[in-house]
């Protein structure tokens, strides 16, 4: 099974995966806020947002996202 | 029993929206959407673990960074699945010292390529011919290029077509045969009698009414 870019086949974040929900504990709220924190192509980021949000991690709402309390479990 | 779901084949045009589609790449999963905001060069090849393909993947990723620098991100497409892809990718980075950096659509179903009418039966009914599709941070195509299986693209004319795209947005001019950046570009030419007069001397460095030059 392939690891994909945000969250491995087990469901945790990978390492991009849990810099993309560092980026948005810190405020990154837009995917390209994360994209410029980050330093992640802006499409990287777009399907790595909706990768955590399938796994639960993030939650979107219009253009903006937050961590879900699993994500911060997970960062704390 | 035969399914009553036929593909979607088609071919987008120029000035068209990109049809947007949801692909596994070997970057993770991406949908054409995705892109919104930078300049787009989609991309197919015939097959990994090819000749010309291989030689294609080398000069893309040569002309990555100038490729980034005008706001433009590469995505390539074959009828391969993912982990030929790495393979392949991992090949070219042991072998030839080159790591690809952009993602790869693995187009097993053709889904994408169809939509893109990147499969010519009559050339292969199971690999794509080289098509290039310039698409702009709208997702609306710019420009369309189709090679043979037998000919590898010219990078220096993708990013020559570019420059031209980007400046004829910036500028509302057109470019001329051969065009480079820092070379003259076409004004538009006026649209009724009297702007064909007045476009003389208006200062351009005009042939004539309806070819006139100008320094950016």
């Amino acid at each position: 099974m392939i690891d994909l870019p945000c969250v491995s086949s087990d469901g945790k974040p990978t390492k991009s995966g849990m810099a993309t929900l560092s980026a948005v504990k810190n405020g990154a709220l837009t995917a390209k806020a994360v994209s410029e924190q980050t330093g992640q192509p802006l499409f990287k980021v777009r399907s790595g947002l909706r990768e955590l949000a399938k796994a639960g991690l993030v939650e979107q709402k219009d253009q903006t996202y937050r961590l879900t309390s699993k994500a911060e479990q997970l960062l704390a | 029993m035969e399914s009553s779901e036929k593909p979607e084949v088609g071919l987008p045009l120029i000035g068209e929206k990109a049809p947007d589609f949801e692909a596994v790449t070997t970057q993770g999963t991406l949908k054409l959407s995705d892109f919104e905001g930078s300049w787009l060069v989609l991309f197919s090849h015939p097959a990994d673990f090819t000749p010309v393909c291989t030689t294609e993947f080398i000069a893309f990723t040569k002309i990555y960074s100038e490729l980034q620098k005008r706001n433009t991100e590469l995505l390539g497409l074959s009828v391969d699945s993912v982990s030929s892809h790495i393979a392949w990718v991992r090949n070219v980075e042991e072998k030839m010292g080159v790591k690809i950096p952009f993602p790869i659509i693995a187009d097993l179903n053709k889904e994408v390529s169809n939509k893109f009418g990147m499969i010519h039966p009559a050339q292969s009914k199971t690999e794509t011919v080289r098509c290039v599709f310039i698409i702009d941070p709208e997702s609306k195509i710019r420009t369309i290029l189709y090679y043979p299986l037998t000919t590898g693209r010219n990078m220096d004319e993708i990013l020559r077509i570019i420059d031209a795209l980007q400046t004829t947005d910036k500028h509302k001019v057109a470019t001329p045969a051969n065009w480079n950046v820092g070379d003259p570009v076409v004004v538009p030419p006026p649209n009724s009698t009297e702007g064909a007069e007045e476009r003389i001397k208006e200062g351009y460095d005009c042939k004539d009414w309806y070819l006139c030059f100008k320094k950016l």
